[in-house]
C-alpha cells in the first residue's frame, strides 16, 4: 500500500510539472511588448526592432516555440538567453547553487531553531516562556523582509561594521568569506520562517499532548521531556515535516525581495531581470526548475507523512 | 581670504586636516560649500595620484541581460564598464569641448565636408595588438550599418564614406556638418578590434582596465592594463564594479566602505547622505531633461493654443524643487540648457494661470486631457503629473492622469498622445534636434513637422560662421519653445556620491560618474 501510494504521489508530481511547463509558457506569451522592445527601450527604432526580431527567430508562431524549447528540456537543453546569447544551463548553474547555499545555510539554522524553540514553548505551556518566545518570533514573522532586512543592515553593516550590507559572493571565493557574506541574508530568512515553523511544532504537540495516552506516560512516571520526545513528537511529525518543507521551498523561490536587499546573486534577481528584458526562454527555464523544486518538495513531504504514519505503515 | 583656505585645502590633501574641520573654516569664513570642494578637489588633484589599491563603484543600473557590446549598452553598468575598458575615438571634456583621445588631431575641409582624423599610434588593444585606423573604420562601419542594432545607428547616418589614408580616417559626410566630430564622441562608439565585428561582447578596448571578470547583474571587475598609453588615468591597480540596483543597499554600502562611489543618490535622501561626514555628495548639473511631450499632430494637441496653454499651467520652480530636490534647473521649453555651445538666452517662461487660461479658452477646448505617465517616465514621474495636475487646475485645465505599467510603457509610448518622458540630452544643438525635433527625426515623439525649422537646421549644420550658426539656433530655439510639443520643466542634476579615500574628483556633467570616467580618473588616498 504504501509503495502504491508514494508512486502515485510521484506520478502526480510530473503531470503537474508538465501542466505547469505549459501555463509558464503561456503566461510568458502574454506579458506586454517583447525582447526586442525591451532591449532597446525608448531607443527603439521601428528598423532596430525588425533587424533584433528577425536575429532571434522571434517571428515564429507560439506553438512552434513552445514544443522546441519542450523538446530540448527534455534532452536536457534549457536554449540559449536571446539578450545575452549565453547557454541559460550554464549561467543559472551558479545562479541556482548561490541560492541553494543561502537556502541550505538558513534552514540548517532555522528548522532545529524552530523546532526546539517549539518543544521548549510546549514545556513551558502558557507560562512567561511560552509567551515570550511566540511573541518574539510572531514579531520577526510580522515586520516586512524588507524591514529586517535594512534593520540588520543598519546595525551589523553600517553602525557596527561587523557583516558586509552587500553579500555578493562569487566563484572561487573563499569559504569564510562566503559564510561572512551570507550572514545577514540568513539570519534575515531565519526570522522570516522562524514563527511559522515553530507556531506549528508548539500547536501539533500540543494538540498531541491532549491525547490519553500522553497522561498515562505521564502516569508511568516519565519525565516531560521524554514524554516529548518519545510519545507527543513521533505523533506530530507528520504537520511538522510538512511545514519544515513548505518554509525550504519557500527559501529557494520566494526570496526575492532579500535577494535585492543584500544584493546576493541568486535566482530570484537573476529572474527578475530576465522578466524586465523580456527574455522568455530564460524566464520559462527559471520558472520550470522553481516549480520542479517546489513540486519536488512536496512529494517529499507526501511521502515522509506517509512514511511518518504509522496507520500506513502497518495496515491491518 | 582665499590664501588661508589655499593654505587650508592643501593641509587637508596632505591629510593634516579632516575635511570636516575644513569645510567648517571656510563656512567661518563665509564661502560656500560648492566652492569650498572645488578648492579641495583643485588641492588633492595638485597634490598629485595615488597609484594602488582596488577602487569600487555601486551601480544602480546592470541586469544579469547585460553583454558587453557598446553597440546596444542600455544603462549604467555596460556604460560605466565601457568607459574602463574601452576609448572613443575623440571624447568630450568636463567643458564639453571635444578633446583628443585616439585621434590626436583632425581637421576639415573649407565647407566641412571631408573630416580627417590623424590616429594615434601605439594604443593597445588588450590581446596585444596595436590599434589601426582600420580598427576605426570597421568600428564605425559597424555601428553605422543598416543591419546595425547600435543605438548609436541614426547618430551616423550623416556619413556618405569613409576610408583610410595611412594614419588619417577620412570622412566624407553627405551634407556639411560644422560639429561632425561631437558625433563620434558618442559613447557607443567604443573602438574594438575590427570594429567588433568578430566578437562585439569580448570587453577588449584600449581603456586603462582589462576585464577580468563579467558577472553580468552582479560585478566586473578590471585590472590596470600595462600598456596604457597614457598616464592621466588608471590609477587604482584594480577597479570593480558592482551592480546595487537598490537605493538603500547602495547608500549602506557607501556609508559602510564597501564601495568608494556610487551613482543615482535620490533626491529625497541627499540632505540625510550628507549628515555622514565622509561621504560627499558629488552633483553635476547635466543636459538631461524630464518632460511632457505632446503630439503636435494629434486633437486637441494639434492646436498650439491648448499646447501654449499646458506650457503656462505648469509650476517649473516646483518640479525642481519638489521632484528634484533642488538638484536641476528650471527649463525653458526647450531642450537646450545654457551649458550648449551656442546658447542664447530666451525670457524665462514661467507658471501663469491667467495667461493658461487665455489661451485654454481660446483653443476651444473643452473636457478633460489625459495625461500617461509612469514610474519609468521619470524618477517621480507619477508625483510630477500630479503636482502638473493640481497648478493646472488653478488656471481651470483638468488633466486626467492615468499611471500606466512600467513594463509596457516605452512599448505604448507612440500611441500615447500625452506623456511623461525624458531624454538624456545630446552634445549640440544640431545633434539634439536633428535626432529629436527634426520632421524625419528617430526619436521625434512631438510628431513635431515644421518645415521652416527642418531649413534652418540644416542650414545651420553647414554653417561654418559661428555668429551666423548662434542666430539659426536662437531663431529655432525660439519655435520650439513657443510652438513645439515639449512642456519641459526641468533639467536634472546628476546626483552621485563618493567615501572618505576617493581623490582626483572633478565636475563632469557629460554624464554620470565624472562622464562615466570616475573609475579611471579616480585614486584612493591613503
Amino acid at each position: 500500500m504504501v509503495p502504491k501510494l508514494i508512486a502515485q504521489r510521484i506520478a502526480l508530481g510530473i503531470l503537474l510539472l508538465v501542466a505547469v511547463s505549459v501555463l509558464i509558457f503561456a503566461g510568458t506569451n502574454l506579458l506586454p511588448g517583447d525582447v526586442a522592445q525591451a532591449i532597446l527601450g525608448k531607443t527603439a527604432t521601428p528598423l532596430a526592432l525588425e533587424n533584433l526580431r528577425r536575429e532571434m527567430g522571434l517571428n515564429d508562431p507560439a506553438y512552434v516555440r513552445y514544443f522546441h524549447w519542450l523538446f530540448g528540456i527534455l534532452q536536457g537543453d534549457l536554449g540559449t538567453a536571446l539578450t545575452t546569447k549565453l547557454d541559460i544551463a550554464a549561467s543559472i548553474r551558479e545562479r541556482l547553487w548561490n541560492t541553494l547555499f543561502l537556502a541550505f545555510w538558513a534552514a540548517i539554522v532555522a528548522v532545529p531553531l524552530a523546532v526546539i524553540l517549539g518543544l521548549v514553548a510546549v514545556h513551558h505551556h502558557n507560562r512567561p516562556v511560552d509567551k515570550l518566545i511566540s511573541g518574539l518570533a510572531l514579531a520577526s514573522t510580522s515586520v516586512p523582509e524588507f524591514f529586517i532586512g535594512y534593520l540588520l543592515v543598519y546595525f551589523f553593516a553600517v553602525k557596527f561594521q561587523i557583516f558586509p550590507g552587500i553579500s555578493t559572493v562569487y566563484d572561487g571565493m573563499p569559504f569564510l568569506d562566503r559564510m561572512k557574506a551570507i550572514a545577514l541574508p540568513c539570519t534575515a530568512l531565519t526570522l522570516g520562517i522562524l514563527a511559522h515553523m515553530m507556531r506549528m511544532t508548539r500547536a501539533a504537540i500540543l494538540n498531541v499532548m491532549q491525547s490519553a495516552y500522553i497522561e498515562t506516560a505521564e502516569l508511568k512516571g516519565l519525565t516531560a521531556f521524554e514524554v516529548i520526545r518519545k510519545h507527543a513528537l513521533p505523533n506530530a511529525l507528520a504537520p511538522i515535516i510538512n511545514v519544515v518543507i513548505l518554509n525550504l521551498a519557500y527559501l529557494v523561490v520566494g526570496v526575492v525581495v532579500v535577494e535585492v536587499i543584500f544584493v546576493y546573486p541568486g535566482m530570484g534577481q537573476y529572474l527578475v531581470d530576465h522578466v524586465a528584458m523580456r527574455d522568455v526562454p530564460v524566464v520559462q527555464a527559471v520558472g520550470l526548475i522553481f516549480a520542479a523544486v517546489y513540486i519536488f518538495l512536496n512529494v517529499v513531504a507526501d511521502v515522509a507523512s506517509i512514511l511518518a504514519n504509522p496507520r500506513l505503515r502497518h495496515p491491518r | 581670504m582665499n590664501d588661508e583656505l589655499g593654505f587650508l585645502s592643501e593641509r587637508v590633501a596632505k591629510g593634516k586636516l579632516s575635511r570636516r574641520e575644513f569645510l567648517g573654516r571656510a563656512a567661518a569664513l563665509g564661502v560656500s560649500a560648492a566652492f569650498a570642494n572645488n578648492l579641495l578637489a583643485t588641492a588633492a588633484r595638485a597634490e598629485g595620484p595615488v597609484k594602488g589599491g582596488l577602487l569600487k563603484a555601486g551601480l544602480q543600473g546592470g541586469a544579469a541581460t547585460d553583454n558587453l557590446d557598446p553597440a546596444t549598452m542600455t544603462d549604467a553598468f555596460q556604460f560605466i564598464a565601457s568607459r574602463q575598458w574601452g576609448e572613443t575615438i575623440v571624447e568630450l571634456d568636463a567643458d564639453r569641448k571635444v578633446q583628443p583621445a585616439l585621434a590626436e588631431e583632425w581637421g576639415s575641409s573649407k565647407e566641412a565636408k571631408v573630416w580627417t582624423f590623424k590616429i594615434r599610434k601605439g594604443a593597445q588593444f588588450h590581446n596585444g595588438k596595436e590599434m589601426t585606423p582600420a580598427d576605426v573604420l570597421a568600428t564605425i562601419e559597424r555601428h553605422a550599418d543598416v543591419n546595425s542594432k547600435s543605438a548609436a545607428f541614426p547618430l551616423l547616418q550623416g556619413i556618405d564614406k569613409i576610408a583610410v589614408d595611412g594614419q588619417n580616417v577620412v570622412f566624407t559626410l553627405k551634407d556639411p556638418n560644422a560639429e561632425f566630430p561631437f558625433i563620434i564622441t558618442a559613447h557607443q562608439v567604443v573602438v574594438q578590434p575590427n570594429g567588433g565585428k568578430d566578437n562585439p561582447t569580448a570587453g577588449i578596448g584600449t581603456g586603462p582596465y582589462k576585464v577580468t571578470v563579467n558577472d553580468a547583474g552582479i560585478r566586473l571587475g578590471g585590472e590596470r592594463f600595462g600598456g596604457y598609453w597614457r598616464d592621466d588615468r588608471g590609477f587604482a591597480d584594480q577597479i570593480e564594479i558592482v551592480v546595487i540596483n537598490d537605493g538603500t543597499a547602495r547608500n549602506s554600502a557607501l556609508q559602510s566602505g564597501q564601495v568608494h562611489m556610487i551613482n543615482r543618490v535620490d533626491p529625497k535622501v541627499v540632505e540625510l547622505l550628507k549628515r555622514f561626514p565622509a561621504i560627499t555628495i558629488r552633483n553635476a548639473s547635466s543636459r538631461g531633461h524630464y518632460l511632457f511631450s505632446c503630439q503636435c499632430d494629434t486633437t486637441p494637441f494639434d492646436n498650439n493654443d491648448l499646447r501654449l496653454a499646458l506650457k503656462y499651467a505648469i509650476d517649473r520652480e516646483e518640479m525642481v524643487q519638489k521632484i528634484l530636490g533642488g538638484y536641476g534647473s528650471v527649463g525653458n521649453d526647450t531642450p537646450i540648457s545654457k551649458t550648449y555651445p551656442l546658447f542664447t538666452e530666451m525670457e524665462q517662461r514661467k507658471y501663469d494661470p491667467d495667461k493658461a487660461a487665455f489661451h485654454y479658452k481660446k483653443s476651444g477646448h473643452s473636457g478633460s486631457v489625459l495625461l500617461h505617465t509612469s514610474d519609468v517616465g521619470f524618477p517621480g514621474a507619477v508625483e510630477a503629473a500630479q503636482l502638473y495636475q493640481a497648478s493646472a487646475a488653478k488656471a481651470g485645465i483638468t488633466i486626467e492622469v492615468k499611471r500606466d505599467p512600467g513594463d509596457s510603457y516605452w512599448s505604448e509610448f507612440d500611441k500615447m498622445p500625452f506623456k511623461a518622458s525624458y531624454f538624456g540630452g545630446r552634445p549640440t544643438q544640431d545633434m539634439t534636434y536633428s535626432l529629436e525635433y527634426q520632421s524625419k527625426a528617430p526619436w521625434n515623439e512631438f510628431h513635431f513637422f515644421n518645415e521652416k525649422f527642418d531649413q534652418m537646421l540644416v542650414q545651420a549644420r553647414g554653417e561654418l560662421d559661428a555668429d551666423k550658426r548662434k542666430k539659426l539656433y536662437s531663431d529655432m530655439g525660439q519655435i520650439v519653445r513657443d510652438e513645439g510639443g515639449a512642456i519641459l520643466p526641468m533639467f536634472n542634476d546628476f546626483i552621485d556620491a563618493t567615501g572618505p579615500q576617493v581623490g582626483g574628483w572633478a565636475t563632469d556633467g557629460n554624464q554620470e560618474l565624472m562622464g562615466g570616467y570616475a573609475l579611471s580618473k579616480c585614486w584612493l588616498q591613503s
